[in-house]
């Protein structure tokens, strides 16, 4: 696993209050991992702080699992 | 009760007539203020005026738009990180019956009383998400319920601010951010001062109270809004108007 992956689920764990093992890269943030859209707006400021990207609206909106997440991210960090 | 101790907060219109009540009955409960206005001199003499420690000035041209969206990321850095509180009070009026407002009287009008607020609140949401905790609070107006002949443009950006504010309300009630609105009455100012004496007549028998409010009035239900103690509150308007409409 590579360490973008880590550090987003360690958000993800932490932001939604689910189990560890629950957060597969499959998972959906809404569909598998209980977020609502205001679950999702927070996550997505977290990453940006985390990692130092700017996410913008567009791309945030097609961020539905924590693959999407992990793979945006990969490809826009410095 | 209502200590605002520890607390910082942008209050815009600040160095008007409500807005520096609203300012300095903050401060009193020990809030530290970013309090903001257009005209620079006037907030800083507003800003001497106040006194103690750890407030500072922002001015800003609330019809400009990227000013707006400029001020609470500013106000976050000189209150040093934090925006417990926002205060929506400055307002604009550009009165003339319907028949005869021009496209800039009502532009102006619904951009700097309902516009600048919405784009306050949005950056405004994202520190306060993050603090799980937020304060908003809206100065409206009487006639924004009830309306008034002149006002098509005012009253609209009143009652606007109204519903803006339930829906936020809604959205953020999770993170424990509230939001709601104060609406004034007919309240004592320079500009109620200077009416001649038989129109204040006429006003005041309008007002089961018998009197105009003053600024304090107003400034004693925004300190209970943006206490900790109002947390349960949320999608509100408290009016203050000494019973002149009662809704």
């Amino acid at each position: 696993m590579s360490e973008t992956a880590d550090r987003v689920k360690k958000i993800v764990v932490e932001h939604l209050g689910v189990e560890a093992d629950k957060v597969t890269e499959d998972a959906s943030f809404i569909d598998d991992l209980g977020a609502d859209s205001l679950d999702i707006v927070e996550l997505v400021m977290a990453f940006e702080e985390e990692f130092g990207v700017e996410i913008p609206d567009d791309a945030a909106e097609k961020i539905s699992t924590v693959k999407d997440a992990i793979t945006y991210i990969d490809e826009h960090k410095g | 009760m209502f200590d605002l101790t520890g607390m910082t907060a942008l209050v815009t219109g600040a160095s008007g007539g409500i807005g520096s009540a609203i300012a300095k009955g903050l401060a009193a409960q020990g809030a530290r203020l970013a309090v903001s206005g257009s005209n620079v001199a006037k907030l800083e003499a507003f800003l001497t005026e106040l006194g103690g420690e750890g407030h500072v000035a922002v001015p800003c041209d609330l019809s400009d738009a990227a000013a707006v969206d400029a001020l609470v990321p500013q106000a976050v850095a000189a209150l040093g990180g934090r925006i417990d509180v926002l205060v929506n009070n400055a307002g604009v009026t550009r009165d003339n019956l319907a028949m005869r407002m021009k496209d800039d009287e009502w532009d102006q009008v619904i951009r700097v009383n309902l516009e600048a607020a919405f784009r306050l609140i949005r950056a405004a949401a994202k520190p306060m998400m993050k603090q799980r905790f937020g304060r908003v609070i809206s100065i409206t107006s009487v006639v924004g319920q009830t309306g008034n002949p002149g006002q098509a443009n005012y009253a609209a950006s009143k009652a606007g601010l109204v519903g803006m504010s339930k829906a936020l309300a809604q959205e953020l009630a999770s993170r424990n951010i509230t939001v709601n609105c104060v609406a004034p009455g007919f309240i004592r100012s320079a500009m109620t001062d200077g009416l001649p004496e038989a129109q204040k007549t006429q006003l005041t028998a309008r007002i089961p109270a018998g009197d105009l409010g003053t600024g304090e009035d107003i400034a004693a239900a925004v300190v209970y809004l943006a206490s900790k103690e109002a947390g349960y509150v949320t999608g509100q308007t408290i009016h203050v108007n000494g019973g002149m409409a009662m809704v």
